[in-house]
Formats: C-alpha cells, structure tokens, sequence
C-alpha cells in the first residue's frame, strides 16, 4: 500500500451561498449560488455537483450555467423527494453544501469551428443550457447552431425568458414541441423527434448534444442517424442513481462504467453496444 | 523466501503479547459458526475454522461509517471522521486476503476514498493458511489457495509448529518483538508446500467444469439468455449474497439528525445490488427493475465489469454466498458450470 495518503475526505462538502432563487415552473426552481470561500466552482459544460443539505442528504445536480460567468453558478432543480424538497424551501442566503464539479463534459473544445445540434427533452435542457450559454458567449468559434428543444406540455418548458431571446436570435435555429398542447399554445404540437424533418444539417460537420429522459434516447439517436451524423459525433448525458459521485458506490454503474466518472456525458460510440446503457 | 517458525507452545505467548500492545481482532467460534472479533485472551482465538460467516471486509468498510460530523448552528460545520487506530487482524485466509488486495486497488484508483485507505493502514494482517475447507468453497480454484501480498504475517500450520512468512517489515519486527521465531530449516520449508497442496487438493473438489479464464468471454455472449430469468425466478432479492461477499463493497449513503436538529453525521453503509431499489431514482425509473437484472449483475459484475478494471474476476471462491443464500441460487460455481452447459 504505497498510493499517496489524501488526509482531505472526498466526502466532504465545501460551503456555497444561495444569492438568487427563481421559480422557473411549479416544481422547478433555479439557484444561483456563490461558493463561500470565493473561488470559482472551476466546471466544464455538463458537468454536476453533489449538492447537500445537512441532516437531509445529497444529490446529484447539472451544473446549469456556463462557466464563462464564474464566480457564481446555477442550478435547476426539479422538486421529486428528500434533498430536492428541502432544497426548494431555502432562501436567500442560506448556505448548502457542494462537492464536485464531477463527471466528464460536453466536446466544447473538439466541436469548435464546427456546427451543433443541440436535442433537448424536458429538464435535460438544463446541462444543456450551460453548453448552450458557451456556445453563445463565443458564437464566431463554433459554425451552424440549432437548438431542438421538446417539453411533455407548455407548463413544463424551463427558462422561458431564454427561450424566447434564442427564438429572436438572427443566428442560431430554435424550434420547439411539446408532446400535449395546452392554454395559449399555439406552436408545435408532437414528440421532439418531429422536428427533425424541419432542419437540415451538414451531417460530417455536425456534433449531436442530446439530453432527456432515458426513453428519449433511442429515438433522438435514429434520427440523427438519418440524418447522416457520425455516430462519434453524437453526445449523450445519461442519468443513473448516485451516492458517491467519485466511482465508489457502485449505484451508477453500467458495465465496467461508472456514470459519475466515466459519464454523464458518453460519446455515442463509446456505449452504443454496452448492455443497459440505451 | 526467508521463513521462520515458531512452537505451538509458544502460540499463546505470541498471541498475549500482541493483546498487552495492540487491539486484536480475530476469529472466534460461536454456536459453532466462525465470526471475526475482538480477542481479549490466547485462548478465545481460533485458526483451524474454515470459514467465517462475514469477510473481514467489516474492518475496512464498516457496515456503518461516519463520514463527517455536522453541526448547523451557530454556524454550519463540518468535521470529518476518519479512525486509524492500529490494530492486528489475526487469521485471514489467503482468499480473503485476495479480497482485500481488490478492495485495496478499488478505494485507491481514480479519487483515492481516505476512509477506507486509512483503516487499511492502520491494520496489520495476520494470514493463516486453511486447516479446512468450509463445504461451498473453491478458492484453489479461483487462483486464491495462496497469496504473494497483503500480509504481515502469514502462518501455516504444521502439526507441531507454525511456519510464519514474512510480508513486511512491519510484519518482521512485530514478530521479533512479540515471539520468539527461529529460522525454518529447509524440510519444514518443505511442509508447507506439501501441506498447502494436500488442501488445495481438497478444496478443488469444487470448481468450474472448464478453466475458469473463460469466464469473461461466456458471459460476453449471454446477456440475453432466459437463463437468467430462470434461475432469479426463486431470488428474494434479500441481498444476502452481497452482505456476505469480500468483494462487495457498494454503499449507501444518508445523514443520521439529532433530535435537536443541529447536531448530526453522514454515515455511509453497506448496499446490495441485489436489492430492489438498488438502481432506482427519484422520478421512479429503476435501472435494473426486474429481479433477473439485479441476480444478472451480480455475476457480471463479478466475473465481467470488474475483471474489465482488476484484470482478475472479482470473486475469490469462499463460498459465503452459496452456503448464506436461502433458495442456494448465489453460488458462482453451480451458476457458471450451468451457464457454460446452457451453451452448448
Ligand atoms: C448527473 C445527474 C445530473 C442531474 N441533474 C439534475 C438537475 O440539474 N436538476 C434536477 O432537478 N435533477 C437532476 N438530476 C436528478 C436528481 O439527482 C434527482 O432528482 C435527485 O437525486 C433526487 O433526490 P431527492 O433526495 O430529492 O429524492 P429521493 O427520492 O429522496 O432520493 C434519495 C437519494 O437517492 C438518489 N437519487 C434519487 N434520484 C436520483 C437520480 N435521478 N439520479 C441520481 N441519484 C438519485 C440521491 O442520492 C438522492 O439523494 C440529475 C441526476 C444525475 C445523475
Ligand atoms: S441470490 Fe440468494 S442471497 Fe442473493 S438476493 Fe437472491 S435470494 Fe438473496
Ligand atoms: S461471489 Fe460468493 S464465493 Fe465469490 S467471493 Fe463473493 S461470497 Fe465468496
Ligand atoms: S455515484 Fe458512486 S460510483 Fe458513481
């Protein structure tokens, strides 16, 4: 046993202070956060952090801002049980508990100079906004940018004031779709896998950032496919219980994979044949 | 290989010795099962049982652990736990001992986990060749009869005596400063290779119906076998089959609050892929829903995922799991011989 002594736990947060909170939907809210000790969080677009509470627990979160705007970052944060529960009823001020940023990032680097196709299912629009944002604060380093965006009903659509500025912008292509129309709706109506026969892209040139629900994944992938993108040029972000965030527990894992190291975001052809991944 | 050997007249004095210096623990015969614990005298520690119902895993990842202290007023504050107390492990068997050489490279690869590590440190690890083959073991086939590290001190027992290996130096000067060893002549030397191989013969009575570095590769090609379905059909997924594994260490983590609401811990404790909810989250997705995608990871995990990152299956064929599994569906020999017959 000669491997270097850490005397610092991996398990133990630092201190974050909540400086703006947002409702972005009825059960989503939006933390903007500062680390206490005043450095930068120091992430990579679809990284996450393991957010905690004390006496209540932790969770896994997507880091939702770009890095670029650094010394504070945001979270969204979907109300669904314990941690996300008391998350939601703090308040200005209040401090939390941080670990990370963990994981592997979007191809930031490796897709500049060329065009993306970013494929948005639900709250996975919110690891995708921070690659999203980059990708926006630098706009002459990437090529053709087209944002697909799809909710279950107009209710569920996040960031909405957001939204609507990437639908004004003369430079990018937003679409959107919800799957059930609802009061005042008067956009597209359908899976998000309909709106792919409203794009074109240059398939060799083009990266596919896709993000949603587990079912989403299948169906995004034939698409982009179709289209003739390079299965190597398709990024997906996976979600899978975790409890450790540094390859440990074993919750998170898919074959020899750990999704907190390893992932969340995989390269298409680095999973495509791994059981239980898709 | 430099052996010494010592009498076992003086075992006792060897063992009370450590007892006056160190913590100890050991295993102890109770109600005719074997469980490591504390050893407060020579007489209660036993080396001729063949397997103890835990691993001693128990030592390093402790069923339940603090990870830190917190308290939430005045301020927010957090205090890690980290015990590193020295003490002496006495009579691991090499396979389990194998197991702990995994767990080792497991909790220091990537972002090393000082919890673990530091317990391992402060442990000095006493092995003791097997006298007897628990029922449901096959270590001599899983390559686990002996070990080359991870020891202090390794004994074997010789009728009249004990050959002792040295495996470090702190292994040495614990022996020279608590017994009173004399070099191993070359036919004693000579006994132990008889006496291991005598037990290896027995334990090989059990093992895989083909050489077992096919393993891998069998399960490369049976994913999507109803085989799985067929044999998890009797599984309580009770996750018993983890509990007792020394290659299972997947944890959980939660916080413990005082009932003052200030005051608390986070603890981590032992998990069981087998268990329900293993892989399910919040928005009620369960990654391994069905039981025969939980009972299926297991033996993946073991003989595939794992063997991808250690080069080596992760099971070292104590046979905790076949004798503790109450429908006798977790053993890893009966699994893959039927698995490698269902292929053909
Ligand atoms: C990489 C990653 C990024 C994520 N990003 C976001 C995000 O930006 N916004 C958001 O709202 N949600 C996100 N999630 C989902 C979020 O982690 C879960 O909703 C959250 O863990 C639920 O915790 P809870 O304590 O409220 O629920 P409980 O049901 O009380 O869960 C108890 C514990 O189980 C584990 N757990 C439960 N669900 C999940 C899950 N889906 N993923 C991982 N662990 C889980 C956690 O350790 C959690 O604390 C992300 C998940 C992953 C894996
Ligand atoms: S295989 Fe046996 S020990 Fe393991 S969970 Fe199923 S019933 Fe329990
Ligand atoms: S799988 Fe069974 S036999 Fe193999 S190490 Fe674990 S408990 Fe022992
Ligand atoms: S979250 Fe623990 S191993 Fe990935």
């Amino acid at each position: 046993m000669n491997q270097p002594m850490l005397e610092d736990s991996p398990y133990l947060p630092k201190w974050a202070e909540i400086t703006r909170i947002e409702q972005l939907t009825e059960s989503e809210k939006l933390f903007e956060m500062r680390l206490v000790s005043g450095e930068p969080l120091g992430h990579t677009s679809g990284q996450f952090v393991e957010l905690s509470v004390m006496g209540i627990g932790e969770a896994p979160i997507s880091i939702s801002s770009a890095p670029t705007e650094n010394d504070v970052f945001e979270l969204a944060i979907r109300k669904v049980g314990n941690l996300t529960t008391a998350i939601h009823s703090s308040v200005t001020g209040d401090r939390v508990g941080i670990r990370g940023p963990f994981g592997t990032h979007f191809p930031v680097e490796e897709a500049k100079g060329k065009d993306l196709l970013f494929v948005a299912g639900g709250i996975g629009l919110i690891p995708l906004r921070s690659f999203i944002r980059f990708v926006l604060d630098h706009r002459d380093e990437y090529g053709e940018v087209m944002i697909l965006f799809g909710a279950r009903n107009p209710s569920e659509r996040l960031f909405l004031h957001e939204l609507e500025q990437w639908e004004k912008r003369e430079d990018i292509i937003y679409l959107d779709s919800v799957d059930k129309s609802g009061p005042g709706w008067k956009g597209n109506v359908g899976v998000i896998t309909t709106l792919f026969s409203k794009i074109h892209v240059d398939s060799s040139r083009t990266y596919c950032i896709v993000v949603g629900p587990p079912v989403m994944y299948r169906f995004v992938i034939l698409e982009a496919k179709a289209k003739g993108i390079p299965d190597r040029q398709i990024f997906l972000s996976l979600e899978r219980k975790m409890k450790c965030g540094i390859g440990k527990c074993g919750h998170c894992q898919i074959n020899h994979l750990y999704v907190c190291q390893d992932g969340p975001v995989f390269r298409y052809t680095d999973i495509f044949d791994l059981e239980e991944a898709l | 290989m430099k052996l010494r050997l010592i009498e076992k007249s003086d075992l006792d004095l060897f063992v009370q010795n450590l007892i006056n210096d160190y913590q100890v623990d050991g295993v102890k015969r109770k109600e005719g099962s074997f469980l490591y614990g504390s050893i407060k005298s020579p007489e209660e520690l036993c080396l001729d049982f063949d397997c103890t119902v835990i691993p001693p895993k128990k030592y390093f990842l402790p069923p339940e652990e603090t990870l830190f202290q917190f308290t939430s007023s005045p301020a927010l504050q957090v205090t890690p736990v980290m015990e590193s107390n020295p003490f002496i492990l006495f009579g691991v068997h090499p396979y389990d001992i194998k197991a702990i050489n995994q767990m080792d490279r497991i909790f220091a690869r990537g972002v090393p986990d000082p919890h673990y590590l530091k317990r391992r440190e402060a442990a000095l690890i006493i092995g003791v060749d097997p006298t007897k083959v628990a029922p449901r073991s096959f270590w001599a086939d899983m390559g686990a009869a002996t070990v080359s590290e991870g020891f202090d001190l390794m004994l074997t027992d010789i009728g009249e005596s004990f050959i002792v290996e040295i495996g470090s130096n702190k292994g040495r000067s614990l022996l020279e400063q608590h017994a009173k060893p004399r070099p191993a002549t070359r036919n004693e030397a000579r006994e132990r290779v008889g006496i291991r191989s005598r037990i290896s013969h027995i334990c090989k009575k059990r093992g895989f119906a083909f050489p077992k570095r096919e393993i891998p590769t069998l399960l490369e090609h049976s994913w999507k076998k109803f085989f799985w379905e067929e044999q998890a059909s009797k599984c309580l997924s009770c996750g018993t089959c983890n509990l007792v594994c020394p290659t299972c260490y997947c944890f959980d983590v939660q916080d413990n609050i005082d009932l003052d609401l200030v005051h608390g811990e986070r603890v981590r404790r032992w998990d069981g892929c087998l268990l329900h909810d293993f892989a399910k989250v919040a928005t009620g997705e369960n990654f391994r829903e069905t039981r025969a995608s939980r009972y299926r990871h297991r033996f993946y995990r073991k003989g595939l995922y794992l063997f991808r990152l250690l080069d080596d299956m992760a099971c070292v064929g104590c046979g905790r799991c076949a004798s503790a599994c109450l429908p006798d569906i977790a053993d890893p020999v009966n699994l893959f011989n039927k698995l490698r017959e269902d292929e053909k």
